[in-house]
């Protein structure tokens, strides 16, 4: 009895470790060895039955929001083009996903007879789990807000440094799967997005090092709290923000840098040689790394699940702004909805416009307000001065961008609109 | 580098999202069509209920495709057919051979076929394509298949176009509604 009840005790009151546990199964013989551990007890524990439920909830709900994000982008990307975009298949749609879904399950299956077989079934497979399994860190609420329990998976106080491994990882699939593909198109496309998945991690990184350090923390749920006290953080790091926006737009393959997956001037990409279910898990793990991302700026630059402190002080219905899921839904959308927008704006930069972008534009920016931000760290400066040197970014940039317009062209004759 | 035109940009988009869809959903919603719209061959009448056709063929015979057969009889002075001598006994166009030129419209010194606007002409068998009086007369409603599939349903047919008006040469040829 004793026994059994101290093996429990060493399980419960590490919710970090028992994340990883869930997250990955291997890591579950870390659990027994936790007991020592001293935690920073942010959050009461949860049982672990209950942190399997939010696990399992976490992963269907990014599914499903895999899936309605496939239509809603659809749909909304064809009102962009003045079109009405797929409507047929159930009212307004709604069950095109489904209808997508069979047909990609369904398809025939190829697998290249010179292929790596093993790696080439296992690559996408890696792709897709590595994407899910950042999502658990992100706070929806404060403690206790999920029936009694914490809404969040897994409470780890190397949150940040987790999202960014694991996300890495997820790279190897792209790269294994051009490899053992075959195939020199897709080899060459695997290279070209894992090079340039890598850029964009050099920036990303960089970018969110100034949060971090300002904070103090790389806990999720803490970067929250200090915004609580001190305000957003992209008051603080208005740079920072927009480097991390960009890079997590790279990092998800998304339109401006979305040469991982050209199909319309490359011969595709590290994709090539797949067809039907492996392929939409490609698709699954790019969109899944879409949510987290639009999950991810809110949390760490626009005071995560918490609602603009201005809103709290209105009197009658500040109240109703505070439900604990709605502002992080909220937030999650307008990140989503940005992204889609972009997509539906702008072009595909070439290979050697992305490589200078990150390396020329981004990675020096991000190290430049990295380094100011460690010297007011450092030097113990009030805060308010990143508050004032973000001004002045935004002006210097505001001024650049006026500076550097073209002016008008004059109407042309007989454009009659 | 034109951050500022990126933004223009950003903002040319958001105002097309609320705008409306050009697009038509063509079997749920009627094509405008022209009134000038080459469809199907209408044989019309007189106001008097006599037929324009008076078989004189030229339609056939200006034909590029071939597609058109007239075979030509002596009206009945008693209870004519046509207002002409002769009126058209048999007057048959192969839809699949017709390329929709007009050219037998322009040809016709009496008026007597004209294009429609009809267009929804698939079907099966390659004799349902030949459209005989019986089918293109002027108070003849929709295509073969239209008018089968309404017989069969027994709804009304429905035709999938809308024209802002029938140009007159189309003498009592009702549109739909």
């Amino acid at each position: 009895m004793s026994q059994a009840q101290d093996l429990r005790k060493g399980w419960a009151p590490n919710p970090r470790y028992l994340g990883l546990a869930v997250g990955a199964l291997p890591m579950a013989g870390l659990a027994m060895a936790a007991e020592a551990t001293p935690a920073a007890q942010l959050s009461a524990t949860d049982p672990l039955w209950m942190v399997g439920l939010k696990a399992f909830l976490v992963i269907f709900g990014l599914l499903t929001a895999f899936a309605y994000m496939t239509l809603i982008e659809r749909r909304l990307l064809a009102r962009i083009q003045i079109r009405q975009g797929p409507n047929r298949v159930g009212p307004l749609g709604l069950l095109q996903p489904l209808a997508d879904a069979i047909k990609s399950i369904f398809k025939e299956d190829l697998v290249v007879s010179r292929a790596d077989k093993v790696v080439f079934i296992l690559a996408p497979m890696i792709s897709v789990t590595f994407a899910v399994l950042t999502f658990g860190l992100i706070p929806f609420g404060p403690k206790d807000a999920f029936f009694g329990y914490d809404p969040w998976v897994i409470n780890l106080d190397v949150g940040l440094l987790y999202v960014f491994a694991v996300s890495e990882i997820a790279i190897y699939g792209i790269f294994l799967a051009g490899w053992a593909s075959n195939s020199k198109y897709a080899l060459l496309g695997s290279l070209r997005s894992s090079a340039s998945l890598i850029s964009y991690e050099l920036a990303l990184g960089i970018s969110l090092l100034a949060p971090v350090l300002l904070v103090g923390s790389l806990n999720l749920q803490e970067i929250v709290e200090w915004q609580h006290q001190n305000g957003w953080l992209i008051l603080y790091m208005l740079p920072a923000f927009a480097i991390f926006l960009l890079t997590s737009m790279a990092e998800a393959a998304r339109t401006p840098f979305d040469l991982p997956e050209a199909e319309q001037e490359l011969v595709g990409g590290y994709n090539t040689e797949y067809s039907s279910i492996k392929w939409a898990l490609f698709q699954m793990a790019e969109y899944i790394h879409l949510i987290t991302a639009s999950a991810l700026i809110p949390t760490i630059f626009l005071g995560g699940w918490r609602m603009p402190g201005f809103m709290e002080q209105i009197p009658l219905i500040g109240g109703l702004f505070a439900l604990p899921y709605l502002w992080m839904f909220a937030k999650i959308a307008l990140f989503l909805f940005f992204f889609i927008w972009v997509r539906g704006t702008f072009f595909r930069l070439r290979y050697d416009q992305l490589m200078v972008f990150s390396w020329g534009r981004l990675f020096p920016l991000a190290l430049v307000w990295f380094l100011l931000s460690a010297l007011v760290v450092a030097f113990k400066w009030p805060v308010a001065l990143l508050g004032w040197l973000s001004l002045l970014s935004l002006v210097v940039f505001s001024a650049y961008v006026i500076l550097t317009a073209k002016p008008k062209p004059m109407p042309r004759m007989g454009a009659g609109d | 580098m034109g951050i500022a035109a990126l933004a223009q940009s950003m903002g040319i988009t958001l105002r097309a999202l609320f705008s409306k869809p050009v697009t038509i959903p063509y079997p749920d919603a009627p094509v405008p069509l022209k009134p000038r719209f080459h469809g199907r061959h209408v044989l019309t009448r007189h106001p008097n209920g006599l037929e324009k056709c008076i078989g004189c063929s030229l339609c056939a015979a200006v034909c590029p495709a071939y597609a058109i057969y007239v075979e030509a009889a002596e009206n009945d002075p008693n209870n004519p057919v046509s207002a002409g001598e002769r009126y058209a006994k048999v007057y048959e166009i192969n839809m699949l051979r017709c390329i929709f030129c007009g050219l037998c419209e322009e040809a016709c010194p009496t008026g007597a076929v004209v294009m429609g606007y009809d267009f929804e002409m698939a079907d099966y068998r390659y004799s349902d394509f030949v459209y005989g009086k019986e089918d293109m007369l002027v108070e003849v409603e929709g295509t073969k298949p239209q008018r089968r599939e309404a017989a069969y349903t027994g709804k009304p047919i429905k035709r999938g176009y809308a024209v802002p008006y029938v140009r007159p040469e189309l003498e009592g040829f009702k549109p739909p509604k």
